[in-house]
Parts: C-alpha cells; sequence; structure tokens
C-alpha cells in the first residue's frame, strides 16, 4: 500500500533521483570519537565489576581501610579536576582563535596530569614497599587493575597533548587541530568522570569498614 | 658466562629451539608444504613483478571496497586451516576407539579443536561478516567510503595480523589447549604454563582492536553517511543489520579486550583475578567472557539475516514482506543478546531463579527470529521466485536454521541444559545455527554480489554442486552429533571406549568429507568463473533485477563509487528509480574529493604482530623496541595531514563515459 501511494505521488511530480552539487556528508569524527569513548567505557565498566567482585576478598592480606591515604588520593583528586577545567580553558582560547593561549593551557593542564600521575606513582610504589602489590590479594589485584588502566589513560592522554602542543605550534589551529583539540578534551573530561568513579567507589566506600 | 645468560634471555626470552616441533611428522610435514608454497608464491609474485601493484592498488588501499575483498579472502584462506582442523577431529573420533589410540595424541588434539574454534570464530566468521558489510553497505548507503577509509586499511590488518599469530602458533611454539574461550583456572599460568595461551590471547587483543575500530566506522557511516532523503526506515535490511551488529560489536568486544587483559596479568605478574587462592574468582571469568561472547553470535548471525531479506526480495521479485517488522526484530534481537549470557553456564549453579531468568530471556529471542522466517516464507508466498545460487542457499538457511533455532530453545530449558551441557548436541546446535546460519549466509552473499565486485557471476554450476555437497554434508556430519549429546557423550574427547558409538563418528566424518568437496566445488567455482567470465560477464551493473543502491552503479564499481550522489525517496531505491525509468546522468560530472592510500596501517599492524611474538615469549627487548616503534609510527602517522585528493573532473568523465559505452552496447 505504501508503494502505491508512493507511486501515485510520484506520478505528481518529477522525482530526481540524484544530487546534481557536490555532497558532503557530515563529519563523523566525534560522533566516531565519542563512541570509541563509550567502548572505553564499558573496559572500565569491566574492572569496576571486577572490583565489585572481588574487593572485599582480601585474602588475609591488608584491607583498603588499611592502606588507603585519603588526603593524598584527595590531592590527587583535586589535581585532576583543575586539569579538567584548565582543559575548559585552552577549548576557549580554541574558539577565540589564540594558539599560544590554547597551547599554554594545554601545557598547564598536561602538568596537572604530569603531577596526578607521580603521585599515583607514589601511592603504587608505596603499597608495593609495604607489601600490598597487586599479587598480594584479590582485593589489590583488582585495585591496581582498576586505578593502573585509569593511570595508563591519563598517560596516553599526556602523550596525545604533547604531540598536540606541537601540531598546534606547527600548522596552527586549522579544522583539523580543533577537531582534535576537541577529540583530545571530551578523553580528558571522561577520565575525570571514571576517575570521580574511582574514588567514590574504591576508595571512599574502601575505607569504609 | 652469567651475562651471556641474560642477554639470551633478553633477546629470545622463552624461545629456544625446542619450540619448533620437529619430533610431530604431521606438524612438519605441513610446516615445509606451508613453506614451500610460501617461497613459491613469493617467487611468482616476484617474478611477475606483482609487488609494486599489491602495495599500491591493495596493501595500501583505502576503499572500502578492496578492504573488504581483502577480508573474505583472508577468511577463506582461514576457512581452509580451520576446515583442516575440523576433519582432522573427526577423522580422530571415528578411528580411536578400544585398542586404538587414533593418530593425534591429546595433547595435539585439544590444540587442535582450540585453534579450530578460535579460527572460525574470529578469523572465518568475523572476517567473512565485516568484509561483506564493508563492501556493501557504503554503496547500499550511497556513500563514497566509510567514515574513517585509514582506521577502516588498519583494522583490516590489525585482523591480518591476529590470524598470522594464530598460524605461527602451528609451527612454533604450540596453540592453547583450553578450548576456545580459555576457561581459568586451566587457561591460567599453573595450568597452561606455555606459550599456547599466550598466543590465544594476543592474537586476539590485536585482532580485536580491529574489529573494534571497524564497528565504529561502520556505525558513524551508517549513521553519518547516508544518502539524502535514506532516512533511518528507508534502509535497506542489510544496512539494517550491519547498524545494529557493529552496535553490538561496540558493546561487546571491549568486555573481551578487558577480561582477556585481566587473565594477561594473572600469567604475566601472577595477580589473582582468576586464580583458585588468594580470593580469585575463575566463575568471573566464565561471566565476563559470555557478556561478550553471547553478543558475539548475534554480532555473526544479524548480519546473514540482512542478506537472507535481501536475497529472498530479489529471487522473489518482490518487496520484502514486513520490512518494519523485520527491523524492529533485529532491534529486538540486539537488545536481548545482552540478558542471555548466563544460559552459557546454566550448571555454574547461580540458582534456580537465576537461572529461570535467563532461560526465558532465551526462549523469548527465538521469537523475533521466528518473525524474521515468517516474514522470509511470506516474501517468498506469490512471488516469482527465481532459485539461483544465493536463493538455495537461502533455502537451505531457512530449514537448517530452524532446526538449529529448536534446539537452541531446548537448550534454554535449565533442567534439560543440565543433561545436556557440554554434551555434542550443544556442538550440534551451535554449528547447525552457525554453519546453516552464518556460513550460509556469508556464501550467499558472496555469491549475491560477487558480481558487483568483479564484473561478472560466479558460474551457477559448481555453485550447485558446492551447495548441496555443504548442505547434505552439514546433516551427514551434525546429525549424529545430536544422537550421541543426547546418549550423554561429551565434548572435546580425543578417544572413545563404547563401540557402539563408532558409527555415529564414522557418519560424521562421512559428512566432513562430504563438506570438503563443497569447498572443494566453491574453489572449483572461483577458478572456473574467473576462466569463463567473459560469457559470464555483468555489463549492466544489475544482473538480478536488484532493489537496492549498491545495484544502480556499475560493476565493478568505480574508485567513487556514485559519480553524483543518489537521492532516495523509497525503500528499494534502486528498484524505484527503474520503475520511473531514471535516465543516468552522462554530462555535468564533477570532481569528486576522496581519500589518499596509505602505508601506516599495514605498518602498524605488522608492528603489532612482531609486539605480540615479542610477548608471547618473553622477549622483552623486541617487546620494547616494537611497542616504541608502534607509538613513533602512530605518532608520525597524525602529522601527516595531507589525506585527500580530487578526482579530476576528466577521469571521472572518462570512466562514466566508457561506462556509457558498454550499457549501449549491451542494447
Amino acid at each position: 500500500m505504501v508503494d502505491t501511494t508512493q507511486t501515485q505521488q510520484a506520478q505528481g511530480q518529477q522525482l530526481q533521483f540524484h544530487e546534481t552539487e557536490e555532497h558532503h556528508p557530515q563529519t563523523g569524527t566525534m560522533l566516531g570519537f565519542w563512541l570509541y569513548l563509550m567502548s572505553d567505557c564499558l573496559i572500565f565498566a569491566s574492572l569496576f565489576a571486577t572490583y565489585g567482585v572481588l574487593g572485599r576478598s582480601y585474602a588475609g592480606g591488608p584491607t583498603g581501610a588499611e592502606l588507603f591515604d585519603l588526603p593524598l588520593v584527595a590531592m590527587n583528586t583535586a589535581l585532576l579536576l583543575l586539569s579538567s577545567i584548565t582543559y575548559g580553558f585552552a577549548m576557549l582560547e580554541m574558539q577565540k582563535n589564540r594558539v599560544r593561549g590554547t597551547i599554554g593551557w594545554l601545557l598547564i593542564t598536561g602538568l596537572f596530569g604530569v603531577g596526578f600521575l607521580s603521585l599515583e606513582l607514589y601511592e603504587f610504589a608505596h603499597l608495593i614497599h609495604v607489601g600490598a602489590g597487586p599479587q598480594t590479594s584479590a582485593f589489590l589485584t583488582s585495585f591496581f587493575a582498576l586505578v593502573g588502566t585509569h593511570g595508563l589513560h591519563v598517560f596516553f592522554g599526556i602523550v596525545w597533548l604533547v604531540t598536540l602542543c606541537f601540531q598546534l605550534r606547527k600548522y596552527g589551529l586549522i579544522p583539523e587541530n580543533k577537531r582534535r583539540v576537541a577529540c583530545l578534551s571530551m578523553f580528558w573530561h571522561f577520565l575525570d568522570v571514571v576517575w570521580i568513579g574511582v574514588f567514590t567507589f574504591v576508595y571512599l566506600m574502601g575505607v569504609l569498614v | 658466562m652469567f651475562d651471556q645468560i641474560d642477554l639470551t634471555k633478553l633477546i629470545f626470552g622463552r624461545l629456544t629451539w625446542e619450540a619448533i616441533p620437529y619430533h610431530e611428522p604431521i606438524l612438519i610435514a605441513t610446516f615445509a608444504a606451508v613453506i614451500l608454497g610460501g617461497i613459491a608464491l613469493l617467487v611468482a609474485l616476484t617474478y611477475f613483478r606483482l609487488w609494486g601493484y599489491l602495495w599500491r592498488e591493495w596493501f595500501t588501499s583505502i576503499d572500502h571496497k578492496k578492504i573488504g575483498i581483502m577480508y573474505i579472502i583472508l577468511a577463506l584462506v582461514m576457512l581452509l586451516r580451520g576446515f583442516a582442523d575440523a576433519i582432522m577431529m573427526r577423522i580422530q573420533q571415528a578411528w580411536a576407539f578400544g585398542d586404538s589410540a587414533g593418530y593425534l595424541p591429546p595433547d595435539h588434539y585439544d590444540q587442535i579443536f582450540t585453534a579450530h574454534g578460535v579460527i572460525m570464530i574470529f578469523f572465518v566468521a568475523m572476517p567473512l561478516v565485516t568484509g561483506i558489510m564493508n563492501y556493501v553497505v557504503p554503496l547500499q548507503i550511497g556513500a563514497r567510503d566509510v567514515a574513517f577509509p585509514f582506521l577502516n586499511n588498519f583494522s583490516f590488518w590489525m585482523t591480518t595480523s591476529g590470524a598470522v599469530l594464530v598460524m605461527v602458533s602451528l609451527f612454533i611454539g604450540e596453540f592453547a589447549k583450553t578450548g576456545w574461550l580459555a576457561y581459568p583456572p586451566l587457561a591460567g599460568i599453573d595450568k597452561s604454563p606455555g606459550v599456547g595461551v599466550d598466543y590465544y590471547i594476543w592474537a586476539l587483543q590485536i585482532a580485536g582492536v580491529g574489529t573494534l575500530l571497524s564497528g565504529v566506522n561502520l556505525l558513524v557511516t551508517i549513521v553519518k553517511m547516508r544518502a539524502p532523503g535514506m532516512t533511518m526506515m528507508k534502509m535497506p535490511v542489510f544496512t539494517w543489520t550491519a547498524l545494529c551488529t557493529n552496535v553490538l560489536i561496540v558493546a561487546a568486544f571491549p568486555v573481551l579486550t578487558a577480561v582477556l587483559a585481566m587473565l594477561t596479568l594473572d600469567r604475566y605478574l601472577g595477580t589473582n583475578f582468576f586464580t583458585e587462592d588468594l580470593g580469585g574468582n575463575a566463575m568471573m571469568y566464565i561471566n565476563l567472557i559470555w557478556i561478550w561472547g553471547h553478543p558475539e553470535v548475534y554480532i555473526l548471525i544479524l548480519p546473514a539475516f540482512g542478506v537472507f531479506s535481501e536475497i529472498v526480495s530479489t529471487y522473489s521479485g518482490k518487496r520484502l514482506f514486513g520490512y518494519a517488522s523485520m527491523v524492529y526484530a533485529t532491534v529486538v534481537i540486539t537488545v536481548l543478546s545482552y540478558l542471555v549470557w548466563l544460559h552459557h553456564f546454566f550448571t555454574m549453579g547461580s540458582g534456580a531463579s537465576v537461572n529461570s531468568f535467563f532461560g526465558i530471556t532465551t526462549m523469548i529471542i527465538s521469537i523475533p527470529t521466528g518473525a524474521k522466517v515468517f516474514n522470509w516464507l511470506f516474501t517468498m508466498y506469490r512471488g516469482r521466485i527465481r532459485f539461483d545460487v544465493p536463493m538455495l542457499w537461502t533455502v537451505g538457511f531457512m530449514v537448517t536454521f530452524v532446526i538449529g533455532g529448536m534446539t537452541g530453545v531446548l537448550l534454554a530449558v535449565p533442567p534439560a541444559d543440565f543433561v545436556l551441557h557440554n554434551s555434542l548436541f550443544l556442538i550440534a546446535h551451535f554449528h547447525n545455527v552457525i554453519i546453516g546460519g552464518v556460513l550460509f549466509g556469508m556464501l550467499a552473499a558472496i555469491t549475491y554480489w560477487f558480481p558487483k565486485a568483479f564484473g561478472f557471476k560466479l558460474d551457477p554450476f559448481w555453485g550447485k554442486v558446492s551447495f548441496w555437497f555443504w548442505l547434505t554434508g552439514f546433516y551427514f556430519a551434525f546429525m549424529p552429533l545430536y544422537v550421541l549429546g543426547l546418549m550423554g557423550v561429551t565434548r572435546r574427547m580425543s578417544q572413545f571406549d563404547d563401540p557402539s558409538l563408532q558409527i555415529w563418528f564414522q557418519v560424521a566424518a562421512f559428512g566432513a568429507v562430504l563438506i570438503a568437496i563443497g569447498i572443494a566445488a566453491f574453489l572449483i567455482q572461483l577458478v572456473v568463473s574467473f576462466m569463463r567470465r567473459e560469457s559470464l560477464r555483468d555489463e549492466t551493473g544489475d544482473p538480478w533485477d536488484g532493489r537496492t543502491l549498491e545495484w544502480s552503479t556499475s560493476s565493478p564499481p568505480p574508485a567513487y563509487n556514485f559519480a553524483f550522489t543518489p537521492r532516495v525517496h523509497d525503500l528499494d531505491a534502486w528498484w524505484q528509480m527503474k520503475q520511473h525509468g531514471y535516465k543516468r546522468p552522462e554530462s555535468g560530472f564533477l570532481p569528486i574529493h576522496m581519500p589518499k592510500n596509505t602505508g601506516a596501517g599495514i605498518i602498524l599492524a605488522g608492528i603489532s604482530t612482531v609486539l605480540g611474538f615479542a610477548l608471547i615469549w618473553h622477549m622483552w627487548l623486541l617487546a620494547g623496541v616494537s611497542f616504541l616503534g608502534l607509538l613513533v609510527v602512530a605518532i608520525g602517522h597524525t602529522f601527516n595531514y595531507n589525506r585527500d585528493y580530487h578526482i579530476p573532473v576528466e577521469e571521472v568523465e572518462r570512466v562514466e563515459a566508457e561506462r556509457t559505452r558498454v550499457l549501449a552496447n549491451h542494447g
């Protein structure tokens, strides 16, 4: 029935079956990157689920309440949250087409990232030093995996950020670079969101006995 | 002395001459054959000066059509390997009764059934599905390429890299002996200290990167790049199933990545995710891997459903019956596929309530699937059916798949599953749906779209031979397994005591021989068709009187697919164009904006192969160097901003004039 109505319509007017102008489909980079982030989010979901199952399997070893140094983690959280704000400033600078401002704020963001990673590495080294390494118990295994995966993401985010700064310096704020800055922005904020989950579920709830 | 040993370890890791299986005559003979064949191929390529051509026109190509074809070639090559494993198992099981231990030692047999499963799912079924989607989807939606052409090339080579690692395991070291999902604790370092599981892990991780990226790529392509006028409910059904499959890929493969990474940590760093002590929980692995694994079977079957929908309406000369219900059925299956994973381990002991929930969700999936079967039947009803080879596969599928579906519903009943779990009944069931569904679908798809890709049809005689041998071979090979399963015979056994079972295994082995003839006939079909290509030539671009946009362009399509982007008004866009007496434009062409070829994909995947090999053998130095190499090349690639060009208008005019000439000659 649909067929006949459409045929009738078509008889009324001549249908155009191709574009005569150059046709530009929408760019899908943002959507594609967003989909990638969602897939990454599922990797974190798996790790969170694993932590949910194993997080209390101490196997006679130390518990989160005994190990976690909340002030240190709070400091870490603050660094990461600040880095999200500074990334926001980089985006604002980019919208005003100011390359140097963009690069400057990106570098500050990167420094906060490095600070975050340093504190995390310090925390890990300390835990391993006191005999609470990832092999000690299933709790620590899932803890190191979840927090470490997040840290690894921050590390690659920094590598990307530095690369991007070089590219901004070399090529300026051309459309490709703007797109890249926007993608990294999504990545960076995404890591922030994940960290809030980590901070809440692993650290805050971990110290509750 | 001490330093020297350390240096050897740093460079070669666990790799020693012991890793070459020279005490296994079967492997050595295969190895020799592969080496000789490989050398012959390399010499031939060099002699005919094909390297440059292959590199420029294929390996570095970002044309979705060429990448699609390469995926299918990869799948067919791996099908031969996977089938060789299958027939070895069939011969062993038909032979090893009573005093005879057969010809395969258990150690080797275990590797074979693992490799068979891994290869058939990851390196045959997946590349077939991805290849067909890659080739067909952009053409069906009137696009000139996928959304991310470079990533497409990279994805293909990552998949190939995984396949290469699996093949290497045949000759250097060993493959996993754990079954295709590598359950711990068996897959843990204590029970499987060798490199087998490591080959498994890294092959799947590397191929998984490719699969995930190609999922993202095709999703964005379908969402963003459809021709003007093609609303969601005017998309061809195959594109709909491709959309749902890619949603599933993006939503399922990360879980596989995560769970394999955890297994890796357990094996490499001695962590305790799935160990038996220090709080580890192996059941979690089984849950997680099936949270990926169940959607995976729908990733494979949905595109096959799409293929059958296209074929059934084309060869019945009718619009597909119940398009909207077909779309909704596909979407419902997509959602439900996430709610059934636990039916793979009802016997784990989750309790009656949990098992009931998952049993019921599993049974519910048969409703949309059944709706699809009726839609196909009603499409055929009063159609002017042409029983060309793709249609034969479709009818063979409908009969076979319904049987497989019904045994699936049987298995979904938890009490029945307690009896049939891990039995040959299960093996028969999933081969019934994967061969009868996915494989028949992909062979139908190859036959259906072959003239589009190469400009000539496949020889129908050998196609029919292949179909009938596959179909009868399938029934001979797997119906006995249903019987054996009901009698309580478990899977993965290399030897049997009870002589009364032997006849069933012999029938199954006979079935495998029939399938072998079916595969041979398919290969002969390719050769014969190539020889007879002039008489099988498709000059119109529309050899089957098709309905969707891919048939509106030439066979094979030009690099840019469509000189002008089509405008869509109806579900069967090309059919409607034909009904309206559409005349293709012969002037007014414009330069066409296209992406440029790049070697970055194959180089990155090549380094990934080396990295995987180094990690498998604990060659830490090589692993570090190749990881750095990967980073450098990847970053280097991002400095390449010069990624596209315009096909000059003269070139477009030349290609289109040639098509005008061919069409005029055709009359």
